[in-house]
């Protein structure tokens, strides 16, 4: 019923649509091609910054550098290494696990201040709704930086707090550094996210709240019952463009690299390793076959938790 | 109590005052305005999550290299050497970083001001005309939102390097120029925001398509394309991926990679550390983002909530 027939972002393909069939009910315009004198420049754009990447990464993820006879078709030869490569593996796992630990976490979170700011029962909510989303405006590279400088052990937040404690905080480790990158994409995204699940708050028509409190419904209940539901389509698309950030991560390991070079290693994530399969190895033939299969693997789960997202609206 | 909380309470004093603007603020369960002070001290820690690296950073931007060492994270060192650190970053290197600056602004300007217009004028073609292809421009765009940017730099930077437009202002310029983001939301705004009965006056009154754009529905889109224009603008202030590969030469820099660069000359062989450049060049780098974000959150909130999220 629901289920777009397109992938992700639901929510704004429902208004769009309903656009495409509103002119014929006014009788309005006639179907012309005067609207492309607006749509053309945006698509010709689109075609050459979006659509011949795409292409032209398919083009080299077929061929091969040879040592003898120079470029070569493989036809599918790197798919077959890439998805026998322990290290892309290795790299791929690793997004995962940060994808299935941080996304919820920093969900939940902002559904928390979401629904906080949206109770009406909070001293300066105006100020709280600015203040949370402030990390977003941030350059990831200064995000990185910053907290870059609080982990560490030589002037770092973390070094005052362990020698006044005498505890062992080593942020940067091996064993920690997943967490925290964790934490610094959950500071930079969590106000952007909370932003768009109190919009989804907001237009929740006024009836609705009045009919629950006629029913003698309770501040949980209501949450329960009318809040989460009405904004399960925020949540998807929340959901979608989290997956989509996780598995495109670069910015912040790159960074903390510098600091930790033993913790992070050339293939941390994907990203890093078709980054360093290009520019340290110049393996661009191998590298583009990485980012068309992380293309893939993306889309399609992206377009898994949207048909479960809607299909649970339905219900 | 914070003055801000404070200031938000003032109206209490009149308590009818205080119920329509709360009801106004978040039209949520009708008369139960009573004020949760667990869901407020609850928000307060959310705050401070939020807050402290900025206060780091700020206190941090005052320090010098030594004081960096010795003093603790969240306060004051010794000395109170802002202004010198401000001086030196302008200056360091034959004043570098007001060229990585110059090159940012130029980036956005250019970058984020095309991707802005071509978003807003092509979202509005969508939303009021009816064209042979609509439903393939939808499909074909909608398909790429899943397409993540970085996947294509790699690409994109072999496709320019044959064409030479690696390592030119260009080679960023060029790709920021498209906001699938700003294309939707303008497109869903502009289906709400403009009559279509008033296009069609103006056309009645001869009017042609471009006029008509320009002088009747540009207006009416405006916090929408404030919207879309704040948040490529933030996309391309930020960017650190793409003029990564596709830049070697550092005065073509943004700010970004330039403050990567310098903190990453802290290790390795002849290790120069100038961490208080990199704090306080951090420091310049966000203020006038966050600043842009402040001024203008009257548009962008109202933009954001009428026209992206909207079911």
């Amino acid at each position: 019923m629901t289920t777009t027939s397109l992938p992700p972002t639901a929510p704004p393909a429902a208004t769009p649509q309903r656009s495409l069939r509103r002119p014929r009910r006014n009788g309005r315009p006639r179907r012309d091609w005067r609207g492309w004198a607006f749509v053309a420049p945006f698509m010709v754009v689109f075609a050459l910054m979006i659509i011949a990447p795409v292409v032209y990464a398919i083009y080299l993820s077929l061929f091969r550098q040879q040592l003898i006879g120079g470029n070569a078709f493989v036809g599918l030869a790197n798919y077959a290494a890439v998805l026998t490569d322990a290290k892309f593996w290795e790299s791929f796992g690793r997004v995962s696990l940060f994808l299935v630990v941080q996304v919820p976490i920093m969900l939940a979170l902002s559904l928390v201040a979401a629904l906080a700011i949206d109770s009406a029962r909070l001293h300066g909510a105006g100020f709280f709704r600015i203040a949370l989303f402030l990390p977003y405006a941030v350059p990831g590279v200064v995000a990185a930086l910053i907290w870059g400088f609080i982990y560490g052990d030589q002037f770092g937040l973390t070094a005052g707090i362990n020698q006044a404690l005498g505890t062992q905080l080593a942020p940067l480790s091996g064993q920690w550094i997943l967490g925290s990158i964790g934490n610094i994409v959950t500071w930079e995204f969590m106000g952007y996210n909370m932003l768009i699940f109190y919009a989804a708050l907001r237009v929740i028509p006024g009836e609705l709240y009045e009919a629950a409190e006629i029913d003698g419904a309770g501040a949980f209940r209501t949450v329960f019952s009318i809040k989460l539901p009405a904004v399960r389509g925020a949540i998807v698309i929340a959901t979608i463009f989290s997956i989509i950030g996780s598995f495109q991560l670069f910015n912040e390991p790159n960074l903390l690299k510098q600091l930790a070079p033993n913790a992070i290693s050339s293939y941390f994530t994907p990203n890093m390793y078709a980054y360093n399969l290009s520019f340290a190895g110049q393996q661009f033939n191998y590298a583009a076959t990485v980012a068309i299969v992380m293309w893939v693997v993306t889309a399609v789960i992206a377009y898994v938790v949207q048909l479960r997202g809607s299909r649970k609206e339905v219900r | 109590m914070t003055a801000l909380t404070e200031r938000r309470k003032a109206p209490s004093r009149a308590a009818a005052r205080s119920n329509r603007a709360a009801r106004a603020a978040a039209p949520v369960s009708g008369r139960r305005t009573r004020k949760s002070t667990v869901l407020t001290i609850v928000m307060i820690v959310f705050t401070l999550y939020s807050f402290v690296p900025l206060v780091w950073l700020l206190v941090n931007a005052t320090k010098s290299q030594p004081d960096l060492y010795s003093s603790f994270g969240l306060w004051f060192g010794k000395d109170f050497n802002l202004f010198q650190n401000i001086a030196e970053l302008f200056t360091y290197r034959d004043g570098i970083f007001l060229q990585w600056l110059g090159n940012t602004l130029l980036y956005v300007v250019v970058g984020a001001g095309g991707a802005t217009l071509l978003a807003t004028v092509a979202g509005y073609g969508m939303a009021k005309f009816n064209f042979p292809g609509k439903r393939a421009v939808f499909a074909v765009v909608l398909g790429a939102i899943a397409v993540p940017g970085t996947a294509l730099a790699v690409p994109t930077f072999l496709m320019f390097s044959q064409v030479g437009l690696t390592n030119t202002p260009w080679a960023v310029i060029l790709p920021s120029l498209i906001s699938p983001f700003g294309f939707y939301l303008i497109w869903t705004y502009a289906s709400e925001a403009i009559p279509t009965e008033l296009l069609e006056a103006a056309r009645m009154d001869g009017a042609g398509e471009f006029r008509t754009f320009f002088t009747i529905s540009l207006r009416l889109l405006a916090p929408g394309v404030v919207t879309v224009a704040l948040f490529a603008i933030v996309a391309t202030w930020n960017n650190y991926f793409l003029p990564l590969i596709m830049l070697s030469d550092p005065t073509w820099y943004p700010l970004t990679v330039g403050l990567s660069q310098w903190s990453a000359q802290a290790t390795g062989v002849g290790a120069q550390p100038i961490f208080n450049l990199v704090i306080t060049g951090s420091l310049i780098t966000i203020v006038p983002i966050v600043a842009a974000f402040l001024v203008l959150q009257r548009y962008w909130q109202s933009g954001l909530a009428a026209g992206s999220v909207k079911q």
